[in-house]
């Protein structure tokens, strides 16, 4: 599965579009991670906790998408944008969506 | 009194090492710009029309940053007669140099000669009821397009 954010694959053709193709997960923080991260609100710094938190939910919402392309028998979603939003208090929403297309 | 030896100190440890985090993290930004900068991260969409056979991939680069306890003080005080968050800037600033770092990073694993079509998504995360911590930490996350050429042996 090839996944690109401009509109078409470097040195291959689409043949065949599929339409939207898109992901999500809701993640709530940790409480031992959240702990750690108001130390790091004192002394500043990177909340490496965080940044693994997002990253992962990021992939899930990413393989999600790659899932849903992949039942529509596509082999490459193009032009995928990825966004978030706080739902809830303490709650954020990793969503990626795109347009899953067929490569020769 | 006991309230105030315990917010004196709070501050004093944020100036000292937030200053030192950030001073830091500059440093090795500067370093690391220098090293990567054969890997342009373009904002734009076509992809130059030449000979070379190519490849793209999706590459990213994510991070959390959050400012000390003197800096999030400041940026009160700017709150209540407004103007320049100073403090807030370098912060925004430090976290999309590192996100953008941190792609580069990714794609020169790959081999990349340049990172197409760059987007940068910044949110932050820890949004409170509580207005005192209200920004806080902020995360940025960078992606783009990974241009590789494809060797012909």
């Amino acid at each position: 599965m090839i996944i690109t954010n401009i509109e078409q694959v470097p040195g291959k053709n689409i043949i065949e579009h599929f339409g939207l193709v898109q992901g999500n997960t809701i993640r709530a923080k940790h409480i031992g991670r959240d702990f750690m991260a108001s130390l790091k609100n004192i002394f500043g710094g990177e909340l490496k906790g965080y940044t693994e938190l997002l990253s992962e939910a990021r992939s899930e919402a990413t393989d999600r998408m790659k899932a849903q392309a992949e039942a529509f028998g596509a082999n490459a979603i193009v032009n995928v944008r990825y966004s978030t939003s706080s739902v809830a208090q303490g709650a954020a929403e990793l969503y990626a969506y795109g347009t899953a297309v067929r490569v020769e | 009194m006991i309230e105030l030896i315990i917010f004196i100190t709070l501050l004093a440890f944020g100036y000292i090492f937030g200053k030192m985090a950030e001073n830091r993290h500059y440093k090795s930004i500067f370093a690391r710009e220098k090293k990567l900068l054969r890997i342009p991260a373009l904002t734009i969409k076509t992809i130059p029309q030449d000979n070379l056979q190519i490849t793209g991939e999706l590459v990213s680069g994510s991070v959390v940053v959050s400012v000390d306890y003197f800096k999030r003080f400041l940026a009160n005080l700017r709150n209540l007669f407004g103007g320049r968050i100073i403090s807030y800037e370098t912060l925004l600033d430090r976290a999309r140099r590192e996100a953008i770092l941190r792609m580069k990073e990714q794609a020169a694993e790959k081999g990349a000669l340049v990172i197409m079509n760059v987007r940068l998504e910044t949110a932050s995360i820890n949004k409170s009821s509580r207005k005192r911590n209200n920004v806080g930490s902020v995360e940025v996350f960078a992606y783009g397009t990974a241009l590789a050429a494809v060797s012909n042996s």
